[in-house]
């Protein structure tokens, strides 16, 4: 030490300073094990990681409401929700036309879908009102075209139409289909609104720019060579309707002012009713304030109803408010969950804990013999001893027909051992005993069988001895061997399905079937969120107790 | 032990031996008197029996248990067949073969060889009681799995025993679940010859290598290991539409992939994670184990929303081929499910691996790849190939992700056992179970073995 005092710093083989070169070996060894690292966690990461972050997404995921509707969402915000009354006419003009672009596209069945999931009815009210949608169309298309045949035609309506100017309303309405339908309108539609219609027909323009753009992109057609669907006559009616439209139509003279004027003179032709009339005609629930309610309720981009669904709670007017007794059913699938998956895991200790001791206090050549007896069914499929079960426990199963033969039970009352909570029970309890007994076994292994004897010669029974000295020291083993079998039958699926009938399947059953047969993806998600928080909880504590570089397989 | 165990004799005929054993007599004569409706004439008869044996067994000298036990299982079996048929045969023989052993080993104080000779009765009593709950539980692990395999050669289509099945008659047993489970397509003879030929080629080259051990018993192993190979591929090839075959065939496509992704991944990662200095470490441990903590259900709705939509882009914009997109689809998602697996397993034998040989091998010359081929992966090897079979066995027994990612053409075996026991279609699952089984046999005798031959490379145990 002394003698580098006097020579500076000491220096590595190549003259660098040795502080300096080991400071680059060690960033070298640090890069060669991240690049080892890399590829699989990149892996991980990119097909495990981020599928679960935006399946949890889709918890809170609810744009489909004002992207199929977002005129109506954004007229909604002045209406006051909870007062009792559908909303004003304002309102179903919106709804005429956003419903009436989801139909033609084959959205709105979607969304009845999607708000059904919040309110039953709404479904089929979406879907059988986006059939008669056509209807109101036709009852302001068939007076108009009386009054006038060129509304019938096509280069009249382009004529009065195209302009220039509109290229604003023009983009803001193709970003309104590529948001209903995922994209794929973008192109050139042949078409720029005039800016003089947007201002005296701002319904029409809006309608026929609608139209225009669906009909150039998704049917490919040419718009100036085609008539427009009907929604854009109804347009026409709102328009009219207005008084100062009125007004500036007869100021108007660019084409088409003539027919314009025409409409506006037989204005007694025209279905004398408005569009909240007409919508109630159709379907009376749209007068219904709880369809409203729920409309406005769910519109946000982001929804906290799938969470509050999750917890047999419901958003609604008044704010969060519980379910309805039918519709509770998901903390009562949660308690069980947790109360079945609790006695398994207890009985995975009770039935774990002398075969973990014996093995542990066996020879070793013994203690090995045994041991396949546990690892057996520990790599035997998990399918095979479902259906082992299924062939015991069914009410012809082995189990009942060794005990009818015995005469300890009645033939016409064999005992009910599955498809209930029983049957879930008793086969995951046998599925996951070797998970339970492993992590018990490796712990037991370490415990010194000296402290026991001495613990006996200084004056413990065997039970004060066992209680007192022996059993403490297990305990991290019992932790460890429950967390885990908790943790495992928590997120049980497949054993249930098949044993538990309606009474003992579990909170993944549920899941899945929201996921393949329900399609409430929404709400799969929300659960499954849940079930993940609190097993990543658990997965916590494990590590905090047996941390997971410690995770033994197999003994 | 037993050397220092002082003998104390036989215990009390009169007082001990005749009524324990009566007792026990008496049980089984209530169970087999309960049958015909006779419950307290059963178990007066049986306590009857039960008394005359443990007295015959006591004055017989110098008798084993297990004579005693056969001698008795024969009479009783005898008894049986007399008055039950085969049937009774069996039972007869099980009574017998218990009751004989029970006397023998109470009568002879044999039931005292595994106590300290201070223990108090009540103390024996309950380390004798312990022994029989822990032979419960390890009845209640195994025994379910009888069953399944004794129905599965049942002539019927019943999930039951029939009556003649129980009588031992030929007639209710038959092959026919297993001609169901193997019907459908391939050449296994061809594949066979191929599958010889072909390896015992590579055996043959194998000895070519550069200071390679030569051996003719390497060509004998690796033609058996071809043989074997060829007679799955052959059995495989060309199978469409069958039942059982076409799912076996998608569980054999995809688990070998999906293990060798997680096994390449998985060992590289392994070996970085076990260097001194990683930065994070605990971080990227908790992300490459998530996937076996996560609950499968969780895992595979998230694998739904994900492949789903890179499933329809790599058709439309790679122009690949439907079929294949969909064995890409679970064979990634399986990959994934199986690496916790792999990394727990190989940084568990990393653990006790000396970093002194790598440097060693360093200093003596050789570059990392050399050493890492030549000192340290021969090693570690026996940890990596049972990561490997944990991987295997994880995807070959996979079916919640495999029903949500795959479609109806990936439909693997335990997918179509899934299917079966749902809608109970027909017991050729429990033949399908019945091979399951032989073959965890087999993989839990690999994995056993190479357990202790690490351990016995490691040093660390003597077996």
């Amino acid at each position: 030490m002394s003698d580098s005092t006097d020579t500076g710093p000491v220096l590595a083989a190549d003259g660098s300073p040795l502080k300096q070169s080991l400071a680059r070996a060690l960033r070298r060894e640090k890069m060669r094990a991240l690049a080892l690292i890399a590829p699989l966690l990149l892996f991980v990461v990119l097909t495990f990681i981020i599928p679960i972050l935006s399946m949890l997404f889709r918890s809170v995921e609810n744009q489909i409401v004002s992207d199929t509707m977002p005129g109506t969402v954004a007229a909604i915000q002045d209406w006051e929700a909870g007062t009792g009354e559908a909303p004003d006419e304002l309102v179903f003009q919106h709804l005429f036309i956003d419903l009436f672009n989801a139909s033609e596209a084959k959205e709105h069945t979607k969304l009845g879908t999607r708000l059904n999931y919040e309110q039953t009815g709404l479904s089929s009210l979406f879907r059988t009102s986006g059939r008669r949608l056509d209807d109101i169309g036709e009852t302001y298309q068939d007076p108009l075209e009386e009054i006038d045949p060129a509304f019938e035609e096509a280069d009249f309506w382009y004529s009065m139409m195209n302009g220039e100017g509109g290229e604003g309303l023009l983009e803001e309405r193709r970003d309104m289909w590529n948001a209903q339908i995922g994209g794929g309108m973008d192109g050139d539609v042949g078409f720029v609104p005039s800016s003089a219609m947007i201002d005296m027909l701002p319904w029409t323009t809006t309608a026929y720019t609608d139209w225009a753009i669906w009909a150039a992109i998704e049917d490919e057609d040419v718009v100036a060579e085609e008539e427009p669907w009907e929604a854009v006559y109804g347009a026409l009616g709102m328009d009219l309707r207005n008084p100062e439209t009125a007004a500036a139509i007869a100021a108007y003279d660019g084409p088409g002012a003539e027919q314009l004027q025409a409409a506006v003179a037989n204005m007694d032709q025209l279905p004398q009713i408005g569009f909240r009339e007409a919508f109630a005609e159709m379907d009376e629930d749209w007068l219904d304030p709880e369809v409203w309610d729920t409309i406005a309720v769910y519109s946000p981009r982001f929804t906290s109803g799938y969470f509050l669904t999750a917890v047999d709670l419901k958003l609604s007017a008044e704010g969060v408010t519980a379910q309805p007794e039918d519709r509770q059913l998901y903390i009562k699938l949660f308690n069980r969950t947790l109360f079945m998956s609790l006695v398994i895991t207890g009985s995975c200790i009770l039935l774990g804990y002398p075969v973990a001791w014996l093995l542990a206090n066996l020879p070793l050549r013994t203690a090995n013999v045994l041991m396949i007896l546990v690892l057996l069914p520990f790599w035997t499929s998990l399918l095979v001893r479902t259906s082992a079960w299924k062939v015991l426990l069914q009410q012809q199963g082995v189990i009942n027909e060794i005990l009818v033969w015995l005469g300890f039970v009645d033939d016409a009352n064999r005992l009910i051992l599955m498809n209930n909570q029983t049957g879930t029970i008793i086969a995951m309890t046998h599925i996951l005993l070797p998970f339970m007994i492993l992590p018990l076994y490796s712990v037991m292994k370490t415990i010194d069988p000296s402290y026991l004897r001495a613990a006996k010669s200084l004056g413990a029974t065997n039970f004060v001895a066992f209680w007192r000295v022996y059993f403490p020291q297990s305990v991290p083993g019992i932790g460890a061997g429950s967390i885990l079998v908790f943790i495992l039958s928590i997120g049980y699926y497949i054993t249930p399905e098949i044993v538990g009938g309606t009474d003992g399947v579990f909170i993944s059953n549920r899941i899945a079937y929201h996921i393949s047969s329900s399609l409430n993806w929404g709400l799969a998600a929300a659960l499954g969120s849940i079930l993940l928080v609190v097993v990543l909880v658990l997965y916590w504590l494990y590590d905090r107790i047996v941390g997971i570089d410690n995770v033994k397989l197999g003994g | 032990m037993s050397a220092l165990t002082v003998n104390v004799g036989r215990p009390s005929l009169l007082t001990f031996t005749m009524p324990i054993v009566a007792v026990l007599g008496g049980c089984f004569g209530f169970i087999t008197g309960n049958i015909f409706g006779q419950p307290g004439l059963g178990f007066v008869i049986g306590a009857l029996v039960g008394a005359v044996l443990a007295a015959a067994l006591a004055k017989a000298p110098k008798l084993n248990r297990r004579k005693a036990a056969w001698g008795t299982a024969a009479l009783f079996g005898l008894v049986g067949l007399v008055f039950g048929g085969v049937g009774g045969l069996i039972g007869g023989a099980v009574v017998g073969l218990s009751m004989g052993w029970f006397a023998v080993w109470i009568g002879s104080g044999q039931y005292r060889a595994g106590v300290p000779i201070y223990y108090t009765a009540g103390q024996t009593l309950w380390h004798n009681v312990f022994l029989f709950i822990c032979a419960f539980v390890f009845f209640f692990l195994i025994a379910p799995l009888i069953p399944v395999m004794w129905l599965s050669f049942n002539a019927q289509n019943f999930f039951t025993f029939t009556p003649e099945m129980l009588a031992f008659k030929a007639e209710g047993y038959s092959l026919k679940h297993y001609r169901d489970f193997f019907s459908g397509g391939g050449h296994p003879l061809q594949g066979l010859l191929y599958g010889a030929v072909i390896g015992a080629v590579i055996g043959g080259l194998v000895q070519l290598l550069p200071n390679a051990e030569r051996s003719v018993r390497k060509i004998v192993v690796f033609a058996i290991i071809g043989t074997l190979i060829g007679v799955v591929v052959g059995k495989m090839w060309g199978v469409s539409g069958a039942e059982w075959m076409t799912p076996l065939k998608n569980s054999l496509i995809i688990a070998p992939f999906a293990t060798l992704i997680s096994v390449s991944l998985g060992t590289l990662a392994a070996i970085g994670l076990s260097q001194t200095h990683v930065p994070g470490r605990q971080a990227i441990m908790a992300i490459m184990i998530s996937p076996m903590i996560v609950p499968l259900i969780i895992s595979a709705t998230g694998m739904f929303f994900f492949y789903a939509p890179l499933g329809n882009w790599l058709q439309a914009n790679l122009g690949l081929n439907q079929n294949f997109v969909g064995y890409l689809k679970v064979i990634l998602a399986h990959a994934v499910l199986g690496v916790p697996f792999v990394i727990i397993t190989v940084t568990a034998t990393l653990v006790g691996f000396d970093k002194s040989l790598t440097r060693a091998a360093a200093n003596m010359g050789a570059n990392p790849v050399t050493t890492f081929f030549r000192v340290q992966m021969p090693l570690i090897l026996p940890g990596v190939i049972s990561g490997g079979l944990f991987a295997f066995i994880t995807s070959f027994d996979e079916v919640v992700v495999v029903l949500f990612v795959g479609s109806a053409q990936q439909q693997t075996l335990p997918w179509q056992m899934f299917t079966g026991l749902r809608e109970q279609i027909s017991p050729t699952i429990l033949a399908a179970a019945t091979i399951l089984v032989t073959i965890s046999i087999c993989l839990l005798t690999t994995v056993e073995l190479l357990r202790r031959r690490s351990e016995r490379l490691r040093g660390m145990s003597p077996g």
